[in-house]
């Protein structure tokens, strides 16, 4: 008997403490993402991927950490040619600990932000070695899971920024952008806590080109 | 049971209650201060970011032995003990740096690395494309640059005081023997080459690294691209050529083969733009090449090229040696290059680069003097006249392999070694009047080599190096010492000071007769300051090139070759561009001043040879208008006289003259409209807009005398003062990504 209330008092244990550390995880993981919708500075959003990651470091089975860290990151690095090199090595990085944990296209979809942050370093010269590249990522993502409305968003929102002499703008975009609202209407997050973003974007590449 | 439950909570509030602050600092090993460092409690969601001082606080629940994790980009991580019980820890933190590629210093061993995947790119395909003048030859592009002579009636790299003969050309590591367009007499010919087959070139006008040999001057190293971006068709059209080809993507884009042929016809452009030689055959080529690609496992490539050229012209011009009399040379060249080369990394941090290369070139060269009539004149019994009546047949026959094993040591260090043979035939056959002389030359040249890549921190690198060359036919074997240091001043500043030992075998025509004849020698010393940014690069060199042997020939002796020559040069190089100050424009300068002398060939003493001028510069720019697909491109290339000989003059005063200054303004507009499908580009050039008079020499008359009792010359000019090119390029690209879309849809 004693060794049956010793075990359930195990279990018990071993359920309090999961589900704890779970409601820490959910706790947390809630925290940040609605301080990332408010982030805006480069201080703020630096502190954010730092936690994102230190979370990450902590739960070891957790994707979704690394994959905002490495997020923040490659936003970071879109809009700070400077250091676009530094910041999306610093988000490969954090994809590739994700990936290790479980590769999908939400973690394509990062990839081929950090390459295009590259590319946009100096677009004129860099095109020829990343275009290529940052688009493959798309691919692979529209192929692991057909149903993510993400991929399509990216590569309408890249269109609509290409000149139309290279294949760009409304006439190429705006397909991909209609496919995408498709896509988000029907896509469901498996959790508050998964990806659920880009919508506006597509919305607003189809108002545009109207 | 419920005891139990009890002591849980009683433990979880427990673990709630105590919290510890934990305040610090982090620098780095020079004590400046870190902002962004990332600090934690391993396997906790405590820690926080270091603030723009490098401070740091934060407040964790857990509690005992735990470890502080500081990290930071470019830094090695630290994690340190820390005790957690509640009472405030302070603690200063020092990271040490990491040597990284993105960071360190770059050893650029004296050349200009234009990769496209590398940082400081210098030039790209495209700028060979745009350059004006130029008219997409690389050579031509590269003599925008400071350190290469702007030498117009002869091909070639002329460097730094250098020959033509001491600059090589490697295409993916095989050495490129004919290069340019075989020579004719006082007309600088084409590289063979189109820059679009190259993704990345490598100019080094010194100090080039211990892979590369054969070559007293100077390296070019161009690498072909890896796998086109899609699959198309091409046409170019043009009053001078027509051509035609294809690139075909593999499915998965792991592999493509291409072809292209090409019928270059200069008769019309002739007529439309007379030409001072009477070119009564005008330059007419046939071009075929084909290209293979397939990317390997593991990131690995293999790829192979093939070219074949064939191609004739004929002209003449009036005997400085016999009034009345023409001159008539006829050239016809049948040109064969193929390249395999693989790359493969083997893992653990090792890599192969393999190559093997054929060529075979043939020149069927003949040279008559003739009458008014254009008909040949019989023998005269007069040498200058009877000796200017020959047919040549040459033919170079190489091949050659190269193996380079590359391995990753810690950090970014590594080690590179290897080997090549090269084995080159020449047969040359001169028939005169009066007899016919037959002479073959087989040389296989046998080169080790190996060089490491030592980075004492991000500040500091060493590059030394080590070659051992051996040359069958000289029986000789040689030992080149190479080492290269290079410090960072500042982000994008770097400085380093680069040494080398540097042979290559004399000419072969020379090594006819088994004189004791042994490896000609260049040592180099090389000072370099340059800044590299995206938008900005600036270069400076100050060196001092100290030539040990030279080719000697005495012409008083017959068979008196030697390797006696020597000399040196001297000189400051500065090179500036700039992208980015003016919207869209783009603009380098370049300056180079040169100090040399030799004593080499026939000379009867050191002077300044007449491929030296002792300042010369470039100013190119570029503008280009993207909403319109429009630019237009300008530049001017210049230099002060070079030296030549008057044989009125005594033997003491050899070289002693001087020809104008040279200078060329060119210019080139570059539209590129849509066509129907395809994708066009109209190119329109004028080289020597302004008509400027360029003489780059003078030829003398070896026995008729003017009025004057002088013998009489003639200046040597361009075929005509201004050029001009227009060309229509059309592509038809078949975009998979675009189908890819499509098919998601």
């Amino acid at each position: 008997m004693k060794k049956y209330i010793f075990s359930w008092a195990l279990l018990l244990i071993v359920h309090v403490a999961t589900s704890q550390n779970n409601d820490r995880y959910m706790g947390a993981m809630g925290a940040s993402l609605q301080q990332f919708a408010t982030a805006k500075s480069q201080t703020e959003m630096n502190e954010l991927a730092a936690r994102f990651q230190r979370i990450g470091e902590a739960e070891k089975t957790q994707w979704l950490p690394y994959y905002y860290a490495a997020m923040i990151k490659a936003q970071m690095a879109m809009g700070n040619a400077k250091q676009a090199d530094a910041l999306a090595a610093e988000a490969d990085a954090l994809i590739a600990k994700a990936a290790a944990i479980e590769d999908n296209a939400e973690l394509d979809c990062v990839r081929n932000m950090a390459t295009t942050a590259r590319m946009l370093v100096d677009p004129m010269n860099r095109w020829q070695q990343y275009g290529p590249i940052a688009a493959g990522f798309l691919q692979d993502a529209m192929k692991k899971d057909p149903t993510n409305p993400r991929p399509y968003m990216l590569q309408a929102a890249s269109l609509i920024n290409t000149p139309e002499q290279f294949g760009g703008g409304c006439k190429t975009a705006k397909p991909l952008a209609e496919k995408a609202i498709q896509l988000y209407e029907s896509f469901k997050s498996p959790s508050s806590l998964h990806p659920n973003w880009g919508k506006e974007t597509v919305i607003g590449i189809v108002q545009q080109c109207k | 049971m419920r005891v139990l439950i009890l002591l849980i909570f009683v433990v979880l509030l427990k673990s709630t209650s105590a919290q510890t602050v934990i305040r610090g600092e982090v620098k780095d090993q020079k004590g400046r201060i870190l902002a962004g460092a990332s600090i934690s409690i391993k396997n906790s969601y405590d820690g926080t970011v270091s603030d723009s001082t490098g401070r740091f606080k934060f407040t964790s629940f857990e509690k005992g032995s735990q470890l502080l994790v500081v990290s930071f980009i470019g830094s090695k991580s630290q994690e340190i003990q820390i005790d957690l019980k509640g009472e405030e820890i302070e603690q200063v933190v020092v990271l040490k740096e990491e040597i990284s590629e993105l960071k360190a210093v770059v050893i650029t061993a004296g050349s200009f690395e234009a990769n496209d995947k590398k940082r400081g790119t210098v030039l790209r395909s495209l700028d060979i494309a745009t350059t004006a003048g130029a008219n997409a030859d690389i050579s031509a592009t590269i003599q925008t640059l400071p350190g290469a002579q702007k030498v117009g009636e002869q091909e070639g790299l002329f460097v730094r005081g250098g020959s033509a003969e001491e600059a090589r050309i490697f295409i993916d590591g095989s050495s490129v023997n004919n290069f340019f367009f075989s020579s004719v007499p006082g007309i600088a010919q084409r590289g063979r080459f189109s820059p679009f087959l190259f993704s990345g070139t490598v100019f080094s006008s010194g100090g080039y690294s211990a892979l590369y040999g054969q070559a007293l001057s100077s390296v070019l190293a161009l690498e072909s691209i890896d796998l086109p971006e899609q699959s198309e068709a091409q046409a170019g059209i043009s009053p001078i050529f027509l051509s035609g080809g294809f690139q075909q993507l593999g499915k998965g884009k792991k592999s493509s083969y291409g072809m292209s042929y090409s019928f270059t016809h200069l008769a019309l452009y002739q007529k439309l733009v007379p030409q001072a030689p009477d070119f009564f055959k005008a330059p007419q080529f046939h071009n075929i090449d084909a290209n293979f690609r397939i990317k390997t496992k593991r990131g690995g490539m293999i790829k192979a090229y093939a070219y074949f050229n064939a191609g004739e012209l004929a002209l003449r011009r009036p005997s400085l040696d016999s009034i009345g009399l023409k001159n008539a040379f006829s050239l016809t060249n049948y040109n064969v290059f193929g390249n395999i080369s693989y790359r493969q990394p083997l893992g653990r941090g090792w890599k192969l680069q393999a190559t093997g290369g054929i060529s075979y070139n043939l020149d069927q060269i003949g040279n008559e003097v003739q009458n008014q009539q254009n008909q040949k004149v019989p023998n005269t019994g007069i040498p200058a006249i009877d000796f200017a009546q020959f047919n040549i047949n040459q033919t170079q026959r190489m091949w050659q392999i190269r193996s380079v094993l590359e391995k990753k040591l810690s950090g970014i260090n590594a080690i590179r070694f290897g080997g090549e043979v090269w084995r080159n035939t020449d047969t040359v056959i001169t028939k005169f009047e009066t007899g016919k002389f037959e002479n073959k030359w087989v040389d296989v040249y046998t080169a080790f080599f190996a060089e490491s890549d030592i980075f004492l921190s991000n500040e500091w690198a060493l590059r030394p190096g080590l070659r051992v060359e051996r040359s069958s036919i000289l029986a000789k074997t040689n030992v080149a010492p190479r080492v290269s240091l290079s410090y960072k001043v500042a982000a994008q500043s770097q400085m380093s000071i680069d040494y080398g030992i540097f042979y290559q075998t004399p000419e072969r025509r020379f090594i006819a007769n088994p004189n004791d004849l042994g490896f000609l020698r260049a040592d180099h010393y090389i000072l370099t300051y340059q800044h590299l940014s995206r938008d900005y690069t600036f270069r400076t060199q100050l060196y001092y090139k100290d030539y040990k042997n030279l080719l000697q020939t005495d012409a008083a002796i017959r068979q008196g070759v030697s390797i006696d020559g020597s000399g040196y040069a001297k000189g400051l190089e500065l090179f500036w561009r700039d992208r980015k100050t003016l919207p869209g424009l783009d603009y380098w300068i370049s300056y180079t001043y040169l100090d040399t002398k030799r004593e080499f060939q026939n000379y009867p003493f050191a002077v300044q040879p007449p491929f030296a001028a002792t300042h010369s510069g470039s100013f190119v720019f570029k503008k280009f208008w993207v909403k319109k697909m429009f630019g237009v491109n300008w530049s001017w290339n210049w230099s002060t006289g070079r030296p030549y000989f008057d044989p009125n003059r005594p033997q003491s005063e050899f070289m002693r003259d001087r020809t104008i200054p040279f200078h060329s303004h060119n210019f080139s507009l570059n539209w590129l409209p849509k066509i129907g499908k395809a994708n066009s580009v109209v190119v329109v050039g004028i080289n020597n807009v302004f008509n400027q008079n360029q003489i780059f020499s003078y030829n003398f008359s070896s026995r008729v005398r003017g009025n004057d009792g002088r013998l009489i010359s003639e200046a040597v000019i361009p075929p005509a003062p201004r050029s001009f090119f227009i060309g229509l390029f059309l592509s038809w690209g078949v975009d998979r990504t675009q189908e890819n879309i499509n098919n998601n849809l």
